[in-house]
């Protein structure tokens, strides 16, 4: 990087910043001094068009022309249900879908799992806070650093040599023979979803660890004076008070895991048969630049989620009511 | 909940005797933690604690070892096989050889893309909250359910026909900008921060709107009285109190960015004139996977500034988490 290049990038960051800064400074200045008639409306267009704009021609727009794509060949001749019938019979492509199954089943469930063990126990303990802090700091990382991080873990050297990888290390004293941990089919799969587990239990014991505080202790002590023994308790007035916060907690990383791209692209690329959904889209379109089955995949991966956003969109609608 | 206290009629002696009792037993809440955590509760946490954060500890011991020791022995046996260095860090970040993962410029475009996102998604998004809150028109309600089902829309169904519209609309005005000023390359920022603004939008929206929404509506009818407008209230009430949702979606927002790849792979064109660290480090571990001495010091440079906002601003970070969640 020379000076010049820098200058530049400073140049481009103050300026981009400086440029928005005036368009949305005008728009607040003008609608002041609109004509008293109709001000609301120009007021209101003022304020939403901006990100209404936005989102329909970066997002709504592209979305559906990827749904129609699904249906098109390279270039772009309508191809009926072909793209589909690949994505279904192929046996890569299916090993894809297996994939993607096999996540979306096993990283909500371990993660949640565990950051209900992990909140109910630190609940009230003396550290709790560095606790939580340990724990949810993967949550801030990128997908690619952790990534590195976990490829160190997996990193293989041939026996007899030193190994430089805990997980290798961890078999030799053991007893047993180092493993290609990412070159070995199926294992390789859990492997990475230990990384997107790793990440998304921090984000279950936040939202799952307020959510216990939230149940008052008289109903604990309730119970307790009842008689009960730490299990029960635990399923019959801890679990039905979370039951809210569950549901977000699964449905929220059962989206990130169904999006899940970097940690596969990083790691092994795809290869040895580990690749999903999310990132065979990418690999289709940008790499193989077969922009009809790419597509595809997305309306797949916008299917699986459809459910959820259904779901969600009931419950908002439902408080609406309420409110 | 909350209780009122209750005043009851007791002589001193025991009033004394009361507040003794608390005091030996603590409070409530820490006489129910003493019942309900165990010693197996406490050491089975502790083991969770420490395998969650063993991978990143020896990452970042490994990263200031020499190279041919970390390419040969394991960071555990560090005591061992003791050595300490600064190098890896110095090449990877300064080193101008070719060959060298020059992750200076990196590091300054992921900051460039990053920032000016933050700022774009957050305005554009306070105001859209604000009209859909408290501009009363026919339709408001519809348009925010569709925003918030576009937030779990998954991106993937916008890239191609994105990058296509990018390379027709905004390419040229690029080139134009680069025939203007040389300084500036012709493959800018801008692609990847309206990307950016545009997938960040939905979930903006949501958080704020959820919060605006809240804000006392005697409040906005009062400054409505006194004659003032929407852009005036804006600027002088909602935004002022508004501070700590906006810093908690900055947080996320920020987070997000700075961690992406994949939106940085389809519109960076991967150049060190505008790819974040996040491409670099995934090029690297493709390419050059063995050079460990590099790739540790690398990766820890890309953790340091999302560690820094996460300890620093967790409490903002955790406080928008929930809002999000328990509400949505």
């Amino acid at each position: 990087m020379t000076t010049a290049d820098l200058i530049g990038k400073i140049l481009q960051l103050v300026g981009g910043v400086a440029i928005f800064a005036a368009v949305v400074g005008l728009i607040l200045f003008f609608i002041d001094k609109a004509p008293k008639r109709g001000r609301d409306v120009l007021q209101l267009i003022a304020f939403l068009a901006p990100a209404v704009i936005l989102l329909g021609i970066g997002l709504v727009y592209p979305a559906i022309r990827t749904g129609i794509a699904a249906f098109a060949n390279k270039s772009g001749e309508f191809i009926g249900l072909d793209n589909f019938v690949w994505m279904f019979t192929q046996p890569e492509a299916l090993i894809t879908l297996r994939n993607t199954i096999i996540w979306v089943i096993l990283v909500p469930t371990i993660s949640t799992v565990i950051g209900l063990a992990y909140a109910n126990f630190i609940d009230r303990s003396r550290g709790e806070k560095i606790y939580k802090s340990l724990i949810f700091m993967p949550f801030a990382i990128s997908f690619v650093g952790a990534g590195i991080i976990w490829k160190f873990v997996y990193e293989y050297r041939p026996e007899g040599r030193d190994q430089i990888g805990l997980l290798n290390q961890i078999m030799v004293w053991l007893g047993q023979e180092p493993v290609l941990w990412l070159q070995t089919a199926p294992m390789n799969t859990i492997l990475l979803i230990i990384v997107m587990i790793w990440v998304q239990t921090g984000f279950a014991v936040v939202v799952l660890s307020a959510s216990i505080k939230g149940i008052p202790a008289e109903q604990l002590e309730a119970a307790e004076l009842d008689g009960t023994n730490g299990w029960q308790r635990f399923t019959n007035v801890v679990l039905p008070g979370i039951r809210g916060a569950l549901v977000v907690v699964v449905t929220t990383i059962s989206i990130a895991t169904l999006k899940v791209f970097d940690i596969v692209r990083t790691m092994t690329g795809g290869n040895f048969e580990t690749s999903v959904v999310a990132n065979e889209m990418y690999t289709q379109a940008f790499r193989a630049l077969e922009p009809g089955r790419g597509s595809a995949l997305a309306l797949i991966l916008f299917v699986l989620v459809l459910p959820i956003v259904v779901y969600n969109v009931r419950v908002l609608r439902k408080q609406k009511e309420i409110r | 909940m909350t209780y009122t206290p209750v005043e009851i009629p007791l002589d001193d002696e025991t009033k004394k005797e009361f507040q003794r009792g608390f005091n030996a037993d603590g409070t409530k809440a820490a006489r129910v933690k003493k019942r309900l955590t165990s010693r197996t509760a406490t050491i089975v946490s502790l083991i969770i604690a420490v395998i969650w954060i063993i991978p990143t500890f020896g990452l970042f011991i490994s990263s200031f070892r020499p190279e041919e020791l970390i390419k040969t022995t394991g960071w555990w046996t560090i005591f061992q096989n003791p050595g300490f260095t600064l190098d890896n860090y110095k090449e990877v970040l300064f080193s101008s050889s070719s060959s060298s993962p020059q992750l200076g410029a990196y590091f300054v475009n992921s900051l460039a893309i990053t920032i000016p996102v933050v700022v774009f998604a957050t305005v554009l998004a306070a105001m859209a909250a604000y009209a859909l809150a408290w501009i009363p028109f026919k339709g408001a309600g519809w348009i925010f359910i569709v925003i918030f089902a576009l937030q779990i829309v998954p991106l993937q169904m916008a890239l191609i026909p994105l990058l296509q519209m990018f390379t027709t609309w905004i390419l040229p005005i690029q080139r134009f900008v680069h025939d203007i000023i040389p300084i500036i390359p012709e493959q800018s920022y801008v692609q990847v921060w309206i990307a950016h603004t545009i997938f960040g939008l939905p979930l903006a929206i949501f958080l704020l709107h959820n919060f605006i929404s809240e804000i006392p509506g005697e409040l906005i009818e009062a400054a409505r009285v006194d004659g003032a407008n929407h852009g005036q209230i804006f600027l002088r009430i909602i935004l002022p109190l508004s501070v700590p949702i906006l810093a908690s979606f900055a947080i996320f927002q920020f987070l997000w960015v700075w961690n992406d790849l994949l939106v940085a792979l389809v519109f960076s064109g991967g150049t060190p004139d505008v790819a974040p660290l996040t491409q670099r480090l995934a090029e690297l571990t493709g390419n050059r996977g063995q050079e460990w001495q590099r790739l540790t010091a690398a990766a820890f440079i890309s953790l340091i500034v999302p560690l820094i906002v996460f300890f620093s601003l967790q409490r903002y970070f955790v406080r928008g988490l929930l809002a999000g969640s328990t509400k949505g």
